[in-house]
């Protein structure tokens, strides 16, 4: 299990132990985190699972696909740290990862 | 000189061109009569290449299920030549998954209006107006951008008081203890008052959006449409109101709605006219229709299933959930299209460049390999927003927030002022494959 805690934009924050494998937008999903959909369930093609990583963790989480990319480029919320929670996978080098996220989701 | 097409094996589009105005003729199988269940029967066992699916008898009588269930499990990626000398010939995708794979490849499956546009039936090439959903990026993602946030976030919570109040008035006004049609009372009429306030349109025309929606969307084959000529001239003065709506608002102070927004957003005061128009035109467009036949769809799908009903009467709280259950129901938009840019292979078959890819959203979303008894209304479904009526990739809804808000609404003030709405007898629909919809609905308020 990796410890994963997700932030809300309020601050608000659910620690929760993800699966190692699985996908962020699963690892939130699946225990009920507010503030990721995951409506095309994993594909990177809905962005509802809009996330920003802290720079200290970025090198850890790897780079946006082509894909990821567009689709993030295109909300409103997008910053350099922006990532898809369905396309980082939980690994032991992510154990204790704060994941914040935006207002809204689009 | 164009030869009759005889080689049942053609499996790819005519060029671009090739069908002109007016259309010849359209085939269709001898049936003894056009009832339901004959259609169905036939429809579960003619040869699957025999079948337009285009046609629009199959979407009148809500028949085609049974078609492409077959195509799912027998054919997932099956050419239709049947009629090409109207439509030019088009793949059939229906399953989930190489939807997916075609939603998420614009590189290779392009939205351009100058190779078709996004319906199976080309786009008018006389009349391109041009508008985000038929353009690929990088063009796409810039004017996407400035309408974004629009329909996003915050900017949403802000007219939620508005569209409550809206709603409360047209539910408030319907009649008790009479049959009326739900179409035009409700689901119309709360459209074109949220569109006309979302547009700081003068309510009292509100109807003329309705009206140049419907033209815009309308087939110009059938009786009663207007002709291919009429239609340009219709949406022409469409473009020159908007145009005086622009100019008045972009002189005065911001007053909040989507003209005045646009007019002063620096992304895009500067749009060139025909797109700006182009683009509010989609916004029109896309929220209307949908909108609307999700609100009718929403209804009779309740009445059917007199068990979800109850269900939702007992727990209020499954309003939100149910609102995407409805929406994956309904799915409003049969269909987008796409051109193929390059030879390619998709679920085994080779799509050369040039042909039209159609992705039935109708057919992924009873794709039982991805979901739990599709073919059922449940309306606390797990996961109720993994369904593909709004399309995925960099094209997916923009508008979605704010048809789910508009529905969330809808149902939370119907359930607070009626114990039961009883729709009296089926529905007549849209003869179309691509706006899959309800041309009115009798229905009944309890006195
Ligand atoms: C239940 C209601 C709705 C449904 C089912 C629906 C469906 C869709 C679908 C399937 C697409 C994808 C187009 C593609 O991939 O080619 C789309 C795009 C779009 N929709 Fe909606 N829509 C709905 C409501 C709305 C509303 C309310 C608006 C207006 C604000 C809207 C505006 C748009 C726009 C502007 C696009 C183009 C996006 C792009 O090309 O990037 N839609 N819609
Ligand atoms: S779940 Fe759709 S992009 Fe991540």
């Amino acid at each position: 299990m990796v410890k994963i805690i997700y932030v809300e934009h309020n601050g608000a924050r659910h620690e929760v132990n993800v699966p190692e494998g699985e996908n962020l937008m699963e690892g939130a999903v699946q225990n009920n985190v507010p503030g990721i959909d995951g409506d095309c369930g994993g594909n990177a093609a809905c962005a509802t699972c809009h996330c920003y990583i802290p720079e200290a963790w970025q090198a850890l989480t790897g780079e946006r696909s082509e894909l990821e990319d567009s689709m993030i480029e295109l909300a409103d919320t997008a910053m350099p740290n922006s990532r898809l929670a369905c396309q980082i996978k939980a690994s032991a080098a992510l154990d204790g990862m704060e994941v914040h996220m935006p207002a809204t989701q689009h | 000189m164009a030869t009759q097409l005889k080689d049942t094996r053609i499996t790819q589009s005519l060029p671009q061109g090739s069908v002109s105005w007016p259309l010849p003729p359209r085939v269709r199988p001898e049936l003894p009569n056009h009832d339901k269940a004959t259609l169905e029967s036939y429809l579960a066992s003619a040869p699957l290449d025999e079948v337009d699916i285009a046609d629009p008898l199959w979407w009148e009588t809500d028949t085609n299920h049974v078609y492409f269930r077959r195509l799912r499990e027998e054919a997932p990626v099956f050419f239709t030549h049947v009629n090409s000398n109207r439509h030019r010939g088009f793949w059939n995708v229906t399953r989930w998954n190489d939807i997916m794979a075609v939603d998420t490849n614009h590189q290779v499956f392009s939205s351009e209006a100058m190779l078709g546009g996004i319906t199976l039936f080309d786009m008018d090439p006389d009349f391109i107006m041009p508008m985000f959903i038929a353009m690929d990026p990088p063009k796409h993602d810039v004017q996407r951008k400035a309408v974004n946030p629009i329909v996003s976030g915050q900017n949403l919570a802000s007219y939620e008081e508005l569209i409550r109040s809206r709603t409360c008035e047209v539910l408030d006004s319907l009649p008790r203890g009479e049959a009326f049609d739900w179409v035009d009372k409700v689901s119309i009429e709360l459209t074109s008052r949220m569109l006309a306030t979302l547009f700081g349109w003068p309510q009292e025309r509100r109807r003329m959006l309705t009206y140049w929606s419907d033209v815009s969307t309308s087939d110009p084959e059938l009786p009663g449409n207007p002709g291919k000529e009429e239609r340009q001239g219709i949406l022409l003065g469409m473009l020159q109101e908007f145009t005086m709506l622009w100019n008045e608002r972009v002189n005065s102070e911001p007053t909040g709605d989507l003209v005045s927004m646009l007019a002063h957003n620096p992304a895009t005061r500067n749009m060139p006219p025909m797109e700006f128009m182009g683009n509010l035109v989609l916004l029109i467009v896309g929220g209307n229709d949908t909108t609307r036949n999700s609100i009718s769809g929403g209804l009779y799908f309740l009445n059917k299933n007199p068990g979800e009903y109850a269900k939702l009467k007992a727990n209020h709280g499954l309003v939100e959930n149910m609102v995407s259950e409805i929406i994956r129901y309904q799915t409003p938009l049969a269909h987008m299209r796409r051109t193929a840019l390059q030879d390619t292979v998709l679920g085994g078959q080779l799509i050369h460049k040039g042909d039209k890819v159609v992705m039935w959203y109708s057919s992924a979303n009873r794709d039982d390999t991805v979901l739990d008894r599709p073919d059922e209304f449940i309306i606390d479904r797990a996961r109720a927003r993994q369904h593909m009526s709004f399309g995925f990739g960099i094209h997916r809804c923009v508008g979605n927030r704010l048809a789910e808000l508009q529905l969330k609404i809808l149902w939370e003030e119907i359930l607070k002022r009626f114990d039961h709405i009883e729709v009296l007898e089926e529905p007549e629909r849209v003869p179309s494959a691509f706006v899959r919809g309800y041309k009115s609905m009798m229905v009944r308020i309890p006195a």
